[in-house]
């Protein structure tokens, strides 16, 4: 018997010994996913609340040393809101041209991404591989390196301070991430069922939209939200193309408050808040299918 | 072709036939009208906005007394030590932080999923409204960043935008905050594109922690990350907003990099030709990595 519990003792001993080192480790690790959480926190959010905090200062408290709002307010929200500051005055406008000019992107690259990966992979017209690597070369081409032929050919055809040359130069540039990402996600829709509905005698355009489109409707969702995005957040070609007050779009006429030195920084970083919360809330409404759209169809920023 | 002398008179009409056939790969006159019709809209898209830019871009940009007068500008050359620093420590770092937090975000829980919300929050906002409050925090006497340093060290932080290095190191800073989540959601995905089984399999035969990193995940990542990187270099090159919102360019236009030294020379200095060249002087780098990143992404297509 009294082998037997020492025996027992013994045993629970060394198990608590072999254990010890084991919870130790898990405690560090512990702490250090904490540590390292707090420090994701910190540095993500630290730039977004410079914003918030900015923003709720009265004004002419901007210049102030303090690092929590003493005495929140939200006039300049307001101020924003009601087109109340001279730099503002055509605040709504602006949200609509940036509105109009997402839109107009978001369709046209939707329509001709969904047409030409239709006519590639789909019909597999001949030399369609020219067409995908055209599209491929535009996608790896910095947008920003075409600009300055880009504002040159624009006032050529005289459309300066047009939306639709910003529609334009965005639809080229989403484009060939949609046919990317189109012809990608089409792979999972066997081939099989274009073909018997061409042996029911459907005609192309008849298959295009009661098949191919209804099937892609997730990729359609994915590049839409992409190329929404990149028409509601691009600045340079809207800043070039877009100088006269009632053409601009946010992005501009944000960065239009930079250029003086007494700049009414409440009402800036109020503005930026508002310019920021579509684009905040379409990402967390179609976060999955963005991340499953990136992944289709290789990678873009 | 033993058959040929009897067929010999219906020959030509099938060869003409087989022919048109190859050409329209097999699609009947009808259909390959609407395939035409449909590609059309985006050849005409590519050639009037991007092929014609490009050519007239190059054709700009084609006097060889342009690049005399570029090379000779001091502010070219430190554009060129900005654009390799801003190029080798934006790229890198941004990527190896990407790598080992998509590691981190691969660990189990509730909590994890909350903090990877707030972790992509720098990629949803709008790059304008994020630069411009970076920019605002770094002021020297009411920025956000030297009120911190004084209310709980008591010290006074520099001017930090005034300075070329810190200036620069802003930039490059700003970048790594704003597109770091975005590569990691990248890299996560293909973390958890590999297959549980070989995970299981490899931790078992004990490559688990580090050595399950180096022996089994990066060999599996390697192509991805390689791809990322590649990309990553190629859409910096091209970033025109963290210069612009952040530094400005400034103090005295030394932290411009080449995509915002052409829009400057060719909007402020009003000389478009050497806007261009200085955006030319970038092919060198921009030809192989393009040629390279698209043998990558037509065979990666599969894997992704």
């Amino acid at each position: 018997m009294s082998t037997i519990t020492a025996d027992a003792r013994l045993s629970s001993r060394a198990l608590t010994r072999a254990h010890s080192p084991v919870r130790r480790r898990r405690y560090l690790r512990n702490a250090g996913t904490l540590v390292l959480s707090g420090v994701i926190v910190v540095w993500t959010l630290a730039p977004i609340y410079n914003m918030v905090l900015i923003s709720l200062e009265p004004e002419g408290d901007v210049f102030t040393d303090h690092i929590w709002p003493r005495v929140p307010s939200v006039e300049s929200f307001w101020g924003v809101l009601t087109q109340g500051h001279w730099y503002l005055e055509h605040f709504w406008h602006q949200f609509a041209n940036s509105l109009y000019i997402g839109a107009m992107v978001t369709f046209f690259a939707l329509l001709f991404g969904s047409l030409t990966s239709f006519a590639i992979g789909r019909m597999r017209i001949r030399y369609g591989w020219l067409v995908s690597n055209a599209a491929l070369l535009t996608y790896v081409i910095p947008a920003s390196f075409l600009a300055i032929p880009f504002y040159r050919i624009m006032q050529n055809y005289g459309l300066a301070n047009n939306p639709w040359s910003v529609i334009a130069a965005l639809v080229a540039f989403a484009t060939p991430y949609a046919i990317f990402v189109f012809q990608e996600y089409a792979r999972s829709i066997p081939i099989e069922v274009d073909e018997s509905a061409r042996i029911d005698g459907a005609s192309p355009v008849q298959i295009y939209l009661r098949i191919y489109l209804p099937l892609m409707a997730p990729a359609l969702v994915a590049v839409g939200t992409y190329a929404l995005l990149l028409a509601w957040n691009e600045y340079l070609y809207q800043f070039l193309l877009l100088s006269s007050k009632s053409s601009m779009t946010v992005p501009v006429a944000l960065a239009q408050f930079l250029s003086s030195d007494q700049s009414p920084w409440n009402y800036m970083m109020a503005t930026a808040i508002i310019y920021a919360l579509p684009p905040v809330a379409i990402y967390y409404a179609f976060r999955r299918r963005m991340t499953a759209g990136l992944t289709m169809g290789g990678v873009k920023g | 072709m033993d058959s040929a002398s009897v067929v010999d008179v219906g020959r030509p009409a099938i060869r003409r036939r087989t022919l048109s056939r190859s050409l329209r790969g097999g699609l009947k006159g009808g259909e390959y009208t609407w395939a035409v019709a449909f590609v059309v809209p985006y050849i005409a898209v590519f050639l009037a906005f991007v092929a014609y830019p490009v050519v007239y871009g190059l054709w700009m940009g084609s006097e060889a007394s342009l690049y005399r007068e570029l090379f000779a500008d001091p502010i070219y050359q430190s554009t060129v030590v900005n654009t390799v620093l801003y190029l080798a420590l934006g790229v890198n770092v941004k990527m190896f932080l990407a790598l080992l937090l998509s590691g981190f975000f691969m660990r189990p829980g509730r909590w994890m999923k909350v903090l990877l919300l707030i972790f992509v929050l720098p990629w949803a906002v709008p790059q304008i409204s994020t630069f411009i409050s970076i920019h605002w925090m770094l002021n020297g006497e009411w920025g956000f960043l030297n009120n911190v340093l004084y209310t709980l060290f008591h010290v006074e932080g520099p001017s930090w935008l005034n300075d070329r290095w810190s200036a620069l190191g802003a930039v490059i800073v700003s970048h790594i905050w704003k597109w770091t989540p975005f590569w990691t959601l990248i890299l996560l995905a293909g973390r958890m594109a590999i297959p549980l089984e070989i995970r299981d399999t490899a931790q078992v035969d004990g490559a688990t922690g580090l050595r399950g990193f180096v022996y089994i995940t990066f060999p599996l990542l390697a192509n991805l990350y390689l791809i990322c990187t590649l990309l990553s270099t190629i859409f910096l090159l091209g970033d025109f907003n963290a210069v612009t919102f952040v530094s400005g360019g400034g103090p005295a236009n030394s932290t411009h990099v080449l995509a915002t030294l052409g829009i400057r020379n060719a909007f402020e200095i009003a000389h478009p030709r050497l806007g261009v060249a200085a955006v030319m002087s970038a092919l060198p780098l921009v030809i192989p990595l393009v040629i390279v990143l698209m043998r990558k992404l037509r065979t990666a297509e599969v894997q992704l």
